[in-house]
């Protein structure tokens, strides 16, 4: 026995994410089954329909109400979680000391508070970010685009606009980025240094960053393009913008630059420009085996290889051997165990361990595959998921800020008597959750001594609020072996899954 | 090579959107503003699009640049009292002079019903108030905005040939703008009130009021308005629920001038006490001064700055500087706010009055941060909030008057120039302090508060304006 109660709210817009969290405290609260604030748009609508929460006044609601639904075992409990959300919902407010908090709301008044800003940082939802990016640029901003759902013809729109103005548009979908040793958004705490990154701005930027830094290095900005920069559409508009604001920047000796294989054309435009710089360069196009480059760059197939190249060659990670942890860690498993199961939260990440298993001929498959993978999920063998795919963070957090579906995959991936090595990265840094590695060790802690092997990487420094030694520490006294980049974590688990 | 602004200067962010992007960045020494985003204009993607085509716009920068300098550059100065026909062109006979927005008879609210059946008994149109009332309803009367005639009126706004008006003359640009004389609370004909006693204070402020405030301004060469109000701002008035301050230093001003202007000493101190007893008597100088601040800006193509605010008890209409003398109009909204004891919601009238021109140049609800007092009474809480009301108001405005400075803001100017472009994009709408009338004729007063204007009018004038430049 269950009901299902909703209340709207006409004309109430808060942050996705902040209703996000307070559907999460109120889905635990007791007697609730489940329960969702949302926005009513009509996908949020057909989202919470489909979920079972949805009565008669939940579907009637608008575009721009908030829709407070409840499954509760009875109605007092029902009541008692409104009772909560209108409390929580309303604690900003109570919160309020004077006047001096009320936040602006326009740009002109923010600048008007600030003075010359440099930079606006754009998170609203995918369909006004356009227009907000627009209006910064119109004011002599940068822009950081961490929205995504921006079309390709916004997206070229306002990077020719910016070029226009000299100034740069990071994304559209740029969740990372370095500046003057500053991270926003989701990002690394990393020393300054000589070293500057252009990247799509996922975790690929955030993985070189760190590795740079445990290798001793500092990293001097690292710029985010977006995940279609380098596409024929766009043109690496921003990677060419970048390229030009790094070239006059004295701080910035050698360049690292990371992206898929961009396309045809505009690699070329891209390396020719690289060959035109004064500075020298690491090429990353992940993915690509080898890439023809100017005689001022070099090739690097890996994250892991392109770290270590802009440190001159040893990288964070030199000297791991892995030959003797993966014949250790096969004693352990019985010998029918034979599959890699990625789990990851950084795409980038999970391409880059897909293409260690393409270089060693192993066939695998993914939800987000490189060339080469298999066109459909066989009943067994190697597989990379990546659960910061759209498909998966639908009306859902990040698993970077909350774990749950993450960790769900890994318990499930634990069970399976095919596989040899669960494979996992860890991120952290500023916007990602607490404590991901003690919720991964809480989950293997969970599933017994005849468990598979379960290999990480941990993407961070010592400098970020989580202290990468001690999520290392957590993982490792939960058996878990912590490899010191990604790229190693994939060839450790490789090499586990192949001896026998 | 040109080196990016974002790599050569320190950091300094304007967050939209994630709260936890600002705090790691104001936790790490960045200087941030983490903005209130909504989506604009409601999130209506029409209107979005049209806001975007007209962000930035040289041609409404430019022209808006212009309003402001007219706005700030107004000098207006209390010069005369003299009777509406004579100061009015085209104020004839059988013709009353309304609050807001046009409207006919059939849509009048019960107390400018009552106020207008007053005043055709005042002006002897009808032997008495039943006999006025067919007549108003026969459409041998004429009803006209004042704001038509370059005039403007509290509440009702009632405005006929006999009533004497003060003149107000900004020197800046020459023009002159008008306002009847308070009456005072209690049963008074900008309520609706209509009886023996409201006319017959009505005649006293003809025969006996007018002429020596008219001769003492005279003798006094005109009494200057900007530095008053200034000082009353200082003193706790925002000049629409409050002029308790530019009330006294009115006063205090004109003794002289009045002393020497009227010889009869029982005249004199008659005049003395009315105005004394009438805490709100500056509130109409303040009109008549909006309306000369204003006017200037009216008509300036391509500026998106509205120059007149009203109502008339049914409709909320506003006037924008590129579309003139056009009307865009709403229904008006119920004021929410405190009420006298007795009464409640229920008595009251919908919002009325051309008052809201304070409004239009900076003052009344965009001025609340000056009147804490105010705050209290008309519900909005606490000093706190108060300064939230005028701080939101900076966010639909494009300047701010420092020659009207609020101490609690550390003597910020107040905000002026309201821009449609920024009231749709934020859906905030301008924040009106007002009294609120009895829905019934002749009761007068039940309570203050506060308005919003309808934002439909502001949608509708952004459309117009934009249609003025090619743009719609």
């Amino acid at each position: 026995m269950s009901v299902v109660a909703n209340r709207i709210r006409k004309d109430f817009y808060l942050d996705s994410v902040a209703l996000m969290r307070l559907s999460q405290a109120i889905s635990a609260m007791p007697g609730v089954l489940s329960a969702a604030l949302m926005i009513g748009t009509p996908s949020n609508v057909r989202i919470m329909d489909d979920a079972g929460l949805l009565d008669a006044a939940g579907r009637s609601a608008g575009p721009n109400d908030l829709i407070l639904a409840v499954k509760a075992g009875d109605m007092a409990s029902a009541e008692a979680a409104f009772a909560e959300a209108d409390e929580m919902l309303a604690r900003p407010a109570a919160a309020k000391r004077g006047g001096a908090e009320r936040r602006p709301r326009t740009l002109d008044a923010a600048l008007a508070g600030l003075g010359a800003a440099n930079l606006a940082l754009i998170s609203v939802p995918g369909a006004f970010a356009a227009a907000e990016a627009r209006k910064a640029l119109a004011r002599g901003l940068n822009a950081m685009i961490f929205s995504d759902n921006v079309s390709y013809e916004d997206e070229r729109a306002l990077k020719l606009e910016a070029r226009e103005r000299g100034l740069l548009v990071m994304g559209p979908d740029c969740g990372t980025a370095l500046v003057g040793g500053t991270p926003l958004a989701f990002a690394n705490q990393v020393p300054s240094g000589d070293i500057g990154i252009i990247a799509a701005a996922g975790t690929g930027l955030q993985e070189v960053a760190c590795l740079i830094a445990r290798g001793g290095g500092g990293v001097s900005h690292g710029i985010g393009t977006g995940g279609r920069d380098l596409s024929e559409k766009i043109g690496g508009l921003t990677a060419l913008a970048a390229l030009d604001a790094l070239d006059a920047d004295a701080a910035t000796r050698h360049i690292v630059l990371v992206s898929k294989p961009p396309a045809r054309s505009v690699a070329e435009t891209v390396l020719a420009r690289v060959a035109r710089s004064p500075k020298s360069f690491t090429v990353c196009f992940l993915g690509a085996d080898d890439a023809a480059m100017p005689p001022n760059a070099r090739f690097a197939p890996t994250l892991a290889a392109a770290a270590a190249d802009a440190l001159g060659g040893r990288g964070a990670d030199a000297g791991y051997d892995i030959a003797a942890r993966a014949t250790e860690a096969r004693e352990q498993l019985a010998p029918a165990r034979r599959w890699v199961r990625g789990v990851y939260s950084g795409g980038t990440l999970c391409a880059e361990a897909q293409l260690v298993m393409r270089r060693a001929g192993e066939p695998f498959w993914s939800n987000v595959p490189v060339a080469g993978a298999l066109d459909a999920r066989p009943a067994s063998g190697h597989s990379f998921v990546d659960y910061g795919a759209d498909e998966y963070t639908l009306g859902r957090p990040h698993p970077m800020i909350d774990p749950t579906v993450r960790d769900a995959a890994m318990a499930q991936a634990l069970e399976d008597s095919g596989t040899a090595v669960v494979l996992i990265d860890i991120v952290i840094g500023n916007g990602a959750h607490a404590d991901p590695a003690g919720a991964a060790a809480r989950v293997v802690g969970g599933a017994g001594s005849s468990r598979p092997a379960v290999v990480a990487c941990v993407v961070g420094t010592d400098l970020d609020p989580q202290h990468r030694a001690g999520q290392v520490r957590k993982l490792e006294q939960a058996g878990i072996l912590v490899a010191p980049s990604n790229a190693r974590a994939a060839e450790l688990a490789l090499a586990i899954s192949r001896l026998r | 090579m040109i080196a990016n602004s974002l790599l050569s200067a320190p950091l300094k962010v304007v967050n939209m959107g994630l709260e936890s992007f600002a705090r790691d960045l104001a936790a790490a020494g960045v200087p941030v503003i983490d903005m209130d985003w909504q989506p604009p204009a409601r999130g209506d993607a029409g209107r979005a699009a049209l806001l975007a085509r007209l962000d930035r716009l040289p041609r409404i920068e430019a022209a808006n640049a212009a309003a402001l300098e007219r706005f700030l550059k107004a000098d207006p100065v209390l010069v005369d009292v003299r009777p509406a026909g004579e100061v009015l062109p085209g104020l004839g006979d059988r013709m009353i002079l309304h609050a807001g927005p046009p409207i006919e008879w059939a849509q009048m609210c019960g107390p400018l019903r009552g106020a207008i059946q007053g005043a055709i008994v005042l002006e002897g149109w009808a032997a008495d108030l039943e006999a006025a009332e067919k007549l108003a309803a026969s459409g041998a009367i004429r009803f006209e905005p004042n704001h038509h005639f370059g005039a403007v009126g509290p509440m009702t706004g009632m405005i006929t040939r006999s009533m004497p008006v003060m003149v107000v003359e900004n020197r800046a640009f020459g023009n002159r703008a008008h306002c009847t004389l308070n009456e005072g609370l209690g049963k008074v004909m900008r309520f609706g009130g209509n009886d023996a006693e409201v006319l017959t204070r009505l005649r006293w402020l003809a025969s006996d009021l007018a002429p020596a405030l008219g001769a003492a301004l005279k003798l006094s060469g005109g009494l200057p308005l900007k530095g008053l109000v200034a000082r009353g701002l200082a003193m706790g008035d925002e000049m629409h629920q409050r002029n308790v301050a530019c009330s006294s230093l009115f006063v205090r001003t004109m003794a002289p001038w009045l002393a020497r202007a009227v010889a009869d000493p029982a005249k004199l101190s008659g005049v003395f006490e009315f105005i004394g007893a009438n805490d709100q008597f500056f509130l109409n100088v303040a009109m008549a001064m909006g309306k000369s601040i204003a006017d200037p800006a009216r008509g300036l193509a391509d500026s998106t700055i509205v120059t007149a605010m009203c109502r008339n008890g049914t409709d909320f209409g506003i006037r924008v500087a590129a579309t003139g003398d056009r009307w865009f109009v709403a229904p008006v909204e119920q004021p929410t706010g405190l009420y006298f004891p007795g009464y409640t919601a229920a008595d009251a009238n919908p919002d009325i009055g051309d008052s809201t021109i304070v409004e239009t140049v900076g003052l009344g609800g965009f001025a609340m941060a000056a009147s804490p007092a105010v705050a209290g009474f008309v519900g909005a809480g606490t000093a706190a909030d108060a300064l939230d009301y005028t701080r939101a108001m900076y966010d639909i405005t494009v300047g701010r008057n420092p020659d009207w400075t609020i101490p609690g803001l550390d003597f910020a100017g107040v905000p002026v120039c309201i821009d449609v472009r920024k009231v749709v994009e934020t859906g905030i709408a301008p924040t009106i302090n007002t009294g609120i009338a009895h829905r019934k004729p002749g009761i007068g007063q039940v309570g203050a508060g506060t308005v919003r204007a309808p934002l439909r009018c502001f949608e509708d004038a952004l459309v117009a304006v934009a249609a003025t430049m090619g743009l719609a």
